[in-house]
């Protein structure tokens, strides 16, 4: 697999501040990569080291096997789009897409093409004799990409690039952006703090938190094996319950600080366990299931509905299991009411434990 | 602040439970919210008399024939007639306008410079903005009397030359009717650039960070980026500083009286000089009115386009 | 892919001398020394004796160092017939500034609170004219204020030019106010007007201590403005008021007797003082102030 973009023990501090830490990341060539993470943990730092627009501290940047870490922006092959757009307010759309050409003194005709090109692309031919205040966001976004694609590089950076848009025009544009690798086939790295963004268009997703990258990962991993605490918690809406206890690699089973056991023979163990360690076992709200389907699971429980909460396609209820509260989803078909009482139950092989201390994956 | 007036309304209208009917209306006009209008009670006497009422009295004698006092008979334009023939006014007005075109272009053209040299991210930003700014908190007076003295053609810097030997350079702009504008607008500037620098100087800070990232990538010098981009988008606070600027270029006159006294002759004399001899010094009420309303035509002619910009039809942002 | 060990890692290279750097601190240097040097050649004149003055040149560090002029700046100097020095100016300025900013700031204040929070009929259209007002060159209204003051026997008295610095600093400051407590939250306002506060309570215990901060922009703006005020204070103040830089102007520009230009030098640092001392104390906020004063609307 040929690397497109290869960023080797990179660090930055800003003076006392380390915002980066020895990060390594690998990106094949036509690769989507996606960089999640709560606000500050550095994710915009990093794209903008990727992109030139920062002076690393440490470490070197690799973009299509040639070394750019001392390389200006222009000269390191790739685009940006970014999060206010950034467009030029008093130029056409036309002049947007150009002005970088038309300074690198490209000749008029080819700026023609690779202009009429990109719009084509991002169905914005109608717009190009605009000026960026009489687009809507969604056309704003659309020219910013196309900024990005005349340059014709390899590699595209998004900083959160549908962030400043609503609902609707973000899931539309996702879309097309997805549909946009599809056709160009270009690497693209992508930053955003929306985990549904994250899991439908990357191919890997790189969890970050305090500047260290903690899982990488296609989105299937990321979410059924998430390799530390941090990373079960922070993707999955509701997010996954959680457990306290002790694990007995002995007989097999994971009893919960109130004394629960619940039998984990079916877990696939990341690491060999022996003896018993205080561990966390997580659960998503939705691998727990209710009524009949929950007999034929090696854990089940009577337990009483608190909370129920009507979500449209489904329904959100809230119970103690082990004396935590605990979340699980059903079909919104299923009804269920405050004070009821039902019989819950999952397989530990859909779950994950954790080290109590290490926070790491068992 | 729709919602804030709403807010008075509902509220007014719980204390007053019954119809209103007529009288009751007319009190509360002027009733309601009583202690707020007596409370802007000075700013409407000070629009009413003194920027309305002043403003029209003066333009209503400068029609008449007034001498020492405001008597007179109503004489027309002959006022007007005899400014627009009396050389002093004709050459302090040229003055005015020699003094503006050059203070105004140089002023935005160094202010603006200024203030993207400031904008390198240079260190000891706060020591450079403070030693430009300085002049700014001084008054014309103390700015005009120090030019005076540097510019001295005795013993100023015309003097410092001669001692080393360049005999052939001069310095002695305020001595000749044909250079002492130049000495003006030197003090002008010095005063004034700061000022301009800072407005100019917030205007660039002002710019999205975004834009200049996206033009890094695009590969636009930063010169270009400046000229084609950002200074495009600072059209708002160069109009702003425009008026600001051009307004108080009007009414020079600390400056002139200080550095020069309007000398040598008339050479360096002023509309705003004008008519305060005309008033005050010559008895000659109807000469200093009439001169006065020009300039009040003029800062017209300067402010009502630019208040037809900004606060017109609206058109898209 | 191989990873050449000599190959560009880390910190970009930055020499502490790039072509780009020389030009601007050079240009910076350059523009700080026109600056300052009229303030340097202002201190030196004004520690040199006459002669000196008159033999030496004006960058000349003084050789007979003497602080005799500022004295004599400030006992004995002459304006016209008297010869008592610039002190009598600078009370003359202290008594005019302090109430002239007290009062301008109060009202102003008043009348941006008015204006934001009990709105009435026709409260914009004044604030508008008003505003428009501080563009009407001062010529214009100079002859009918006098005959105001007049009138109101306030003429050449200190009150009549307290009066004239309150109504021509009002558009300003109604403004700088105007937009500050506009961009208070509303809700404030309004709980306290649901707890029946009246016009009066509400602005002194919520407005005003919220606001500390735009009452000190003003003052600076204020106290500048209102010592280094020339025009005004020649009209309206009357001979015994003449403030400082009244006085500085008819010291230096008299046209009897000997120039005794490092006596008018060191009057002129004198005046300039106090709006110095402000502007160096008050530092980002005579910034702030300036910057907001400006951008209008
Ligand atoms: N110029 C700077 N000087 C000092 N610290 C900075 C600077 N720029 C960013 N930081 C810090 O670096 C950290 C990472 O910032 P970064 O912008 O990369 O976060 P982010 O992950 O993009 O967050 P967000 O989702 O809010 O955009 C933050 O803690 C921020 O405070
Ligand atoms: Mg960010």
């Amino acid at each position: 697999m040929e690397s497109s973009v290869s960023i080797k023990n990179l660090s930055l501090d800003f003076g006392s501040v380390k915002v980066l830490q020895s990060l390594d990341l690998e990106v094949a060539r036509g690769e989507f990569i996606v960089l999640l993470g709560p606000s500050g943990c550095g994710k915009s730092t990093l794209l903008n080291c990727i992109a030139g627009l920062l002076d690393v501290t440490e470490g070197q940047i690799f973009i299509g096997g040639k070394n750019v870490t001392w390389a200006e922006p222009k000269d390191r092959g790739i685009g940006m789009v970014f999060q206010s757009y950034a467009l030029y307010p008093q130029m056409t759309v036309e002049r947007n897409l150009s002005f970088g050409l038309r300074v690198a003194g490209m000749p008029k005709a080819e700026i023609e093409q690779r202009v009429n090109r990109a719009a084509e692309i991002l169905q914005i031919q109608p717009l190009l004799a605009r000026k960026p205040a009489n687009l809507s966001g969604g056309q704003r976004q659309r020219v910013a990409i196309g900024r990005a694609l005349v340059r014709d590089v390899d590699v595209f950076l998004f900083d959160e690039p549908l962030s400043n848009l609503d609902a609707k025009l973000r899931s539309d544009l996702r879309v097309e952006i997805k549909r946009l690798h599809h056709r160009l086939k270009n690497t693209m790295i992508y930053v955003t703090h929306d985990q549904i963004e994250a899991l439908t268009l990357a191919d890997r997703i790189a969890i970050m938190k305090n500047g260290e990258i903690q899982q990488l990962a296609d989105p299937h991993t990321i979410y059924n094996r998430p390799v530390n605490l941090y990373v079960a918690g922070f993707i999955g809406s509701p997010s996954m319950n959680f457990l306290e206890g002790t694990l007995n690699a002995a007989n097999q089973t994971f009893v919960a600080d109130d004394g629960t056991v619940v039998p984990i023979a079916t877990y696939q163990f990341a690491t060999p366990v022996s003896g018993s360690t205080k561990a966390v076992l997580g659960v998503r709200p939705e691998h727990i299931v209710i009524g009949e389907e929950a007999k034929s699971k090696p854990f089940n429980q009577e337990v009483e509905i608190e909370i129920v909460e009507p979500m449209g396609s489904d329904t959100l209820a809230w119970t103690k299991i082990a004396g935590k509260a605990v979340t699980f989803r059903c079909d919104s078909d299923v009804v269920i009411t405050t004070g009821q009482k039902i019989l819950v139950g999952f397989d530990p092989a859909r779950g994950s434990l954790f080290n109590a201390e290490t926070t790491n994956r068992i | 602040m729709g919602h804030l007036s709403m807010a008075d309304a509902t509220l007014s209208a719980q204390s007053k439970p019954e119809h209103a009917t007529r009288p009751s209306f007319l009190r509360n006009l002027l009733l309601k919210n009583l202690s707020a209008k007596i409370a802007a009670l000075p700013m409407i006497v000070t629009v009413l008399v003194v920027f309305v009422g002043c403003s029209a009295w003066s333009v209503y004698y400068s029609f008449t024939n007034s001498g020492q006092l405001p008597s007179g008979k109503f004489v027309g334009f002959a006022q007007y007639e005899r400014l627009f023939h009396t050389a002093r006014f004709i050459g302090a007005a040229k003055n005015l306008a020699m003094y503006g075109v050059m203070a105004l272009v140089f002023t935005m053209v160094i202010g603006f410079l200024l203030a993207v040299l400031m904008d390198q991210k240079i260190r000891f930003e706060n020591t450079f903005r403070t030693i430009l700014l300085y002049p700014f908190a001084l008054s014309f007076i103390v700015t005009g009397l120090v030019w005076q003295w540097i510019m001295n053609p005795n013993y100023g810097i015309e003097k410092v030359l001669h001692d080393w030997g360049f005999t052939n350079l001069h310095f002695d702009l305020l001595n000749n009717g044909n250079t002492v504008i130049y000495g003006l607008v030197i003090a002008g500037l010095w005063q004034g650039t700061g000022f301009v620098m800072v407005l100019m100087l917030a205007g660039l800070r002002g710019v999205d960070e975004e834009i200049w990232k996206a033009a890094r990538v695009d590969g636009i010098p930063t010169w270009r980026t400046y000229l084609q981009i950002v200074l495009p988008m600072m059209r708002g606070v160069i109009v702003t500083t425009l008026v600001i600027v051009g307004s108080g270029i009007v009414r020079l006159y600390d400056l002139v009286v200080a550095l020069t006294q309007g000398g040598p002759g008339f050479a360096s004399d002023v509309p705003a000089k004008y008519v305060y001899d005309y008033m005050f010094g010559r008895a000659n009420l109807g000469q200093g009115l009439a001169a006065s309303t020009v300039m009040l035509v003029t800062v017209a002619i300067i402010l009502i386009p630019w208040a037809y910009l900004e606060f017109g039809p609206k058109k898209n942002k | 892919m191989a990873v050449d060990t000599l190959e560009p890692r880390g910190m970009r290279p930055r020499p502490f001398f790039t072509p780009r750097k020389i030009i601007i601190y050079s240009l910076l240097f350059f523009v700080s020394v026109y600056y300052l040097f009229p303030m340097y050649v202002m201190i030196v004149t004004s520690l040199k004796d006459l002669d000196e003055v008159r033999g030496g040149n004006i960058f000349a560090l003084p050789v007979r160092f003497t602080f005799d002029p500022w004295f004599k700046a400030w006992n004995s100097a002459c304006t016209g017939l008297y010869c008592e020095g610039l002190k009598v100016g600078f009370f003359n300025s202290v008594k005019i500034t302090v109430p002239s900013v007290i009062v301008s700031v109060l009202i102003a204040s008043i009348n941006g609170y008015a204006l934001v929070n009990w709105r009435f009929k026709g409260s914009e259209v004044f604030f508008v004219i008003l505003l428009f007002g501080s563009f009407i060159p001062y010529q214009v209204m100079l002859y009918p204020m006098v005959i105001i003051l007049r009138e109101l026997k306030m003429f050449s008295t200190l009150q009549g030019v307290i009066l004239i610095h309150t109504i021509f600093g009002m558009p300003i400051l109604t403004l700088l106010f105007r937009n500050y407590f506009a961009s208070l939250p509303p809700e404030l306002f309004k709980a306290a007007r649901v707890d029946g506060a009246g016009f009066w309570r509400i602005f002194f215990q919520i407005m005003v201590p919220m606001s500390l901060p735009i009452f000190v922009v003003a003052m600076i703006l204020q106290i500048t403005g209102i010592w280094n005020d020339f025009l005004f204070g020649v009209i309206y103040a009357g001979n015994q008021n003449y403030p400082m830089t009244v006085q500085l102007n008819n010291i230096v520009n008299s046209t009897q007797g000997v120039k005794e230009y490092n006596v008018n030098m060191a009057a002129t640092i004198l005046t300039g003082l106090v709006p110095l001392a402000v502007y160096f104390i008050s530092g980002k906020w005579f910034v702030r102030g300036i910057a907001a004063g400006a951008v209008k609307g």
